[in-house]
């Protein structure tokens, strides 16, 4: 469903050419219906890469590959009709617009009363007392992130990439969050790619994505790579550079 | 009513909301200068000043639930009026007001109509008073409204003032004052866009004089092209009283806005607060609509329909 090939990306930087690698040569593959978790320490290019798929930020080098097609050059926009979705990790507010209003346009089409609530509901919000709510600074962060996580239900995408959905998630639990994705994988028959550094969310994936310092440090299913994941950082081969 | 063309009925709809004259209730519709059709009501009287000058709207005391439309209308290019409208609102009356002020320029010629209103609000008495500024037409003389609200809040009265200027309006300063009495309310929402080289001026003066007063300006702006706004408000506390002033604005292009807030505590319990933020839209917003398949333009487009809603 989804391949990169090969990427890497660089900001403006102190070094003596300008710039500052943030991912180098990270290649990947996705396929339908897995789930895939993409871990490793702050700092390390997870987000990034996350935003590169997105279409938010473009490759210095590389490809990125949607269902056969080459969409490194596509624009957010087309990306996103193409089947491709995303919640961010800090949710933006918008003054003047309701849950209703971003959930109309999430779906791409008008939704009944019972349909926006239904969202809702399904990210463990009452939905009565949020659907015609203006979704500006009144909410709180954990409430914004599940509205977020409703906005990429409603819209149904094949791939759906979610940047630390369990920050800041308050009194809801990780057990409700798991069977969103699991619901949401089931219907779309699509594959659903998370950052998380959370136990619980890795524990689902089909297979476990470590980036550190830029790098693709290792690729594996659960088993092969929760063990190293979870030991003592001392001897954990890939936090190794940090402690 | 006296019988109107396609673009005064369009103009009409426009402001008004309305298909010709309301089935019910008391209105005057003035269409270039003069009143093409009124009426009272039981309980709502409209009388004409001299000379067309405007008129006396008074309302029954205990006054339920009516609906007074006075909206204006002008496609001849070149007038220019100044209305005074007075409106007396009766001892525990609630109604709602629906004013609002249309220009078709297809000409050279300024026209502008400048209208006063004046509202007295008796004890108790709550006033909805809705206001829709627009213009249009594609002539080069410029489309001008000046409208000057003035509110007098009795004893434990309520005033809400919606006004709304979207489209077409060349050159607008509004000037609305307030003095509110004791425990009474005002509360005023403005919601303005500016375009091309258009000017507009919003000035807010209130005065709290009475306990237990409050007072609520809200204004959301939006500045496009080469447009400019300036914002004024005057909040004055002269008793224990809440005071509360926002002036919110997203500017865009090359258009320029200026916001000056001054609140005024001439009592020790007078609690007042302005807050003013003027910004573009901000990218992440952006960003955010185009994942969900939004082009660039329709994600402005829907931020900048949102803030105005």
């Amino acid at each position: 469903m989804l391949e990169l090939k090969n990427v890497s990306f660089e900001v403006k930087g102190e070094s003596r050419d300008g710039k500052k690698e943030i991912l180098r040569d990270v290649s990947l593959t996705v396929e339908d219906g897995s789930f895939v978790v993409i871990t490793g320490p702050n700092g390390g290019g997870k987000s990034t890469l996350a935003r590169l798929i997105m279409g938010i930020e473009i490759p210095a080098s590389g490809s990125i590959i949607f269902d056969g097609k080459d969409i490194t050059g596509l624009s957010i926009t087309e990306r996103a009709a193409l089947g491709i979705g995303f919640a961010f990790q800090q949710p933006v507010r918008f003054k003047g617009l309701t849950v209703r209003d971003i959930l109309t346009l999430a779906a791409g089409r008008e939704l009944t009363f019972d349909e926006a609530c239904g969202y809702l509901v399904e990210v463990g919000l009452c939905a009565a007392d949020y659907v015609d709510r203006e979704l500006n600074s009144s909410f709180s962060g954990g409430e914004l992130k599940r509205v977020e996580i409703a906005m990429v239900i409603a819209r149904g995408t094949r791939l759906s990439v979610f940047d630390e959905p369990e920050a800041g998630i308050d009194l809801w639990s990780f057990h409700n969050l798991i069977r969103v994705f699991e619901s949401m994988r089931d219907a779309t028959k699509g594959a659903i790619i998370i950052i998380s550094h959370q136990e619980r969310i890795l524990e689902i994936a089909n297979k476990v994505v470590v980036i550190a310092n830029g790098r693709l440090d290792a690729v594996g299913t659960r088993e092969e790579i929760l063990p190293e994941l979870f030991c003592d950082a001392k001897t954990c081969r890939y936090y190794r550079g940090a402690v | 009513m006296s019988k109107i063309d396609q673009i005064q009925a369009d103009l009409l709809e426009m402001v008004a909301g309305l298909r010709g004259a309301p089935k019910e209730g008391a209105f005057n519709i003035r269409l270039n200068g003069k009143s093409a059709g009124h009426s009272g009501s039981s309980q709502v009287s409209i009388e004409f000043k001299a000379a067309g000058s405007g008129i006396d709207v008074r309302v029954a005391p205990g006054t339920k639930g009516e609906k007074i439309y006075i909206p204006v209308v002008i496609s001849e290019s070149g007038m220019r009026e100044i209305v005074y409208n007075d409106f007396y609102i009766g001892e525990g009356a609630e109604v709602e007001i629906i004013a609002g002020c249309a220009v078709h320029n297809c000409a050279q010629g300024v026209t502008q109509h400048d209208g006063v209103h004046a509202f007295r609000l008796e004890k108790g008495a709550r006033v909805l008073y809705k206001e829709k500024h627009y213009g249009s037409g594609e002539g080069t003389g410029e489309r001008v409204l000046n409208p000057v609200t003035e509110c007098f809040l009795g004893e434990g009265s309520y005033m809400e003032m919606d006004t709304v200027q979207i489209k077409g309006v060349d050159s607008t300063r509004r000037l609305t004052r307030g003095k509110v009495g004791k425990n009474a309310t005002l509360i005023v929402r403005e919601k303005l866009m500016t375009h091309g080289s258009q000017r507009a001026e919003t000035r807010f003066e209130v005065a709290m004089e009475g306990a237990g007063s409050g007072v609520n300006l809200i204004s959301r702006s939006v500045a496009r092209d080469r447009s400019s706004q300036v914002f004024f408000s005057k909040i004055e506390g002269n008793n224990a009283c809440t005071g509360h002033s926002e002036c919110d604005a997203i500017i865009m292009d090359e258009a320029i806005v200026r916001a000056v807030p001054e609140i005024i505590a001439n009592h020790v319990d007078a609690s007042l607060i302005h807050e003013a933020a003027i910004g573009k839209i901000a990218g992440e917003q952006l960003i955010k609509l185009m994942t969900l398949g939004l082009t660039r333009q329709e994600a402005e487009e829907q931020i900048i329909g949102g803030f105005l809603k």
